[in-house]
């Protein structure tokens, strides 16, 4: 079973409008590069040149912020899922 | 108003509710027409408008009139002398969004831009994911105009705040999390469902309304730029804001005098930007949040980098206090100027105090302290630290009792 990628409006759309996409991989790194060989410009836009998630996008794990795990060397197992959302204000 | 527009790309969107740009996640920002707005606001034309928030009206994205919070904001500009004098600084304002209609925080400017758009764009259900204060105040304005109202909060909230939203019969749902895991939940939830979520999808239109509490500022000062204007920071939206403000009266030529600084006040332990700055870093690192100014926990600030920026370019300092810190600057702001404030107005003016006593607000400049919400909303931080009343019987020889023997402890005291 592999890690499911999730994503919300209104960047679906560089998904193919998929709400769930599944990828392999045993890191967060991985997932990434997975997703990147099917969805191109979706890792592009998310991420610096060197490779790095840009700074307005936080990452999850399950419920938890890859910043305070071991960021994109993360291990992920089947079944986990990866949500990335744009950061938004405050309240 | 003229468009949507990525602060990182530049790329235009249109003026519809969204927030985020599609080449880069950038968040989204309005951008205005300034020179048709040069022509047609000027001082007078201001000045001759009802005293709330939308006398700035061309400033502020809505399409139209506004329709929701009309009497919201121009809240009282305070000469604090008393403060000023303990704090050891020449001069020292406070600008009072504790008594901001109609909750008491200074979250009813934003509330009032964003519910106003919603209508405009159509939405009857509107939400937010909110540390109490947005919370409170999404609550009523919706009620207000009519409007269906979701709010999410972390479920261990002071009382005060949760009472002060369900009491207008919105659907209160607490989470079991923090603020950012709040936010997670409800990024989320404004992705499926198709409400206005003031802080996510509407959030554009709604940061636009923090602007307000500077044009106000500028104005109240008799049209003059402070040299300094402490403003608390949770994501830093409203210290970003609040500059942005002073840039714009200066590009429309209704101010005298130059930007001065805007700094930036945390609660030690919950300060990822203030720490930031103190280490000239232009990145922050996320914290998990632990803190009694639970207005101001956000350990993921949204707006963190724009605040650091900001700072950086104003030359505003930074600095964070602790609980203790925030309960003596909340009863500094109430024993010298009669203004009780929650926990984030304690940390403001916590911070304030150790930047003038270390100089990096020299004491002989003038500060303006952004007091950005209500002490009746957050009475569990501060019961216990300010005394108990004395209780006697209603008899007078009672009464001259306790003074004497008050008097007397006072003299060997």
């Amino acid at each position: 079973m592999p890690v499911k990628i999730t994503v919300q409006e209104p960047l679906r759309k560089l998904l193919d409008n998929q709400p769930v996409v599944e990828m392999c991989g045993s890191t967060v790194g991985d997932i990434f590069r997975a997703l990147r060989q099917r969805y191109p410009y979706f890792v592009e836009r998310m991420t610096e040149p060197d490779g790095s998630v840009r700074r307005f996008v936080n990452v999850y794990v399950n419920e938890e912020d890859i910043r305070f795990l071991q960021n994109q060397q993360t291990a992920v197992q089947d079944g986990d899922e990866i949500r990335i959302i744009p950061s938004i204000a405050g309240g | 108003m003229k468009a949507l527009k990525c602060r990182e790309c530049g790329r235009e969107y249109p003026l519809t509710a969204t927030h985020v740009c599609e080449f880069d996640f950038g968040p989204l920002e309005v951008v205005y027409d300034y020179d048709k707005i040069k022509g047609a606001l000027t001082r007078a034309t201001i000045e001759s408008r009802r005293k709330s928030m939308w006398r700035y009206r061309e400033l502020l994205p809505t399409a139209g009139e506004p329709t929701v919070g009309l009497e919201v904001g121009f809240t009282p500009l305070i000469k604090a002398d008393r403060l000023a004098k303990r704090l050891g600084i020449r001069e020292l304002w406070i600008k009072n969004d504790t008594v901001n209609y109609p909750t008491l925080s200074f979250k009813d400017r934003v509330v009032s831009v964003a519910l106003s758009r919603a209508k405009e764009l159509g939405f009857t259900t509107v939400a937010c994911a909110s540390t109490g204060n947005l919370a409170n105040s999404v609550a009523a304005n919706a009620a207000s105009a009519g409007l269906k109202s979701y709010v999410f909060i972390p479920s261990d909230l002071e009382t005060g705040k949760i009472v002060n939203s369900l009491v207008y019969g919105a659907n209160v749902v607490g989470i079991k999390g923090h603020y950012d895991e709040v936010n997670r939940l409800c990024a989320e939830i404004a992705g499926k469902y198709g409400w206005a979520f003031v802080n996510v999808n509407m959030r554009p239109y709604y940061a636009e309304g923090s602007k307000s509490m500077g044009y106000e500022i500028a104005e109240q000062l008799g049209w003059r730029l402070p040299q300094h204007t402490v403003v608390p920071m949770a994501s830093g939206s409203l210290l970003t804001k609040i500059e942005k403000s002073y840039q714009e009266l200066t590009k429309l030529g209704l101010v005298s005098g130059c930007n001065g600084s805007v700094p930036g006040a945390q609660r030690t332990g919950c300060s990822p930007i203030s720490v930031a700055q103190t280490a000239g870093l232009d990145f922050f690192k996320p914290v998990k949040p632990n803190t009694i100014a639970k207005s101001l926990a956000i350990g993921t600030p949204a707006d963190g980098f724009y605040a650091l920026k900001v700072m950086k370019e104003t030359g505003g300092a930074a600095d964070d206090v602790t609980d203790d810190e925030i309960r003596e600057g909340i009863r500094l702001l109430a024993e010298c100027e009669g203004i009780f404030t929650e926990t984030a107005g304690g940390v403001t003016v916590g911070v304030a105090k150790k930047l003038i006593a270390s100089g990096k607000i020299p004491s002989s400049d003038s500060a303006v302290l952004c007091i950005t919400g209500n002490g009746l909303k957050t009475l569990d931080a501060i019961m216990g630290h300010v005394g108990q009343p004395r209780e006697i019987r209603p008899s007078l020889r009672e009464f001259e009792a306790m003074l004497e023997s008050e008097n007397k402890s006072a003299i060997s005291a």
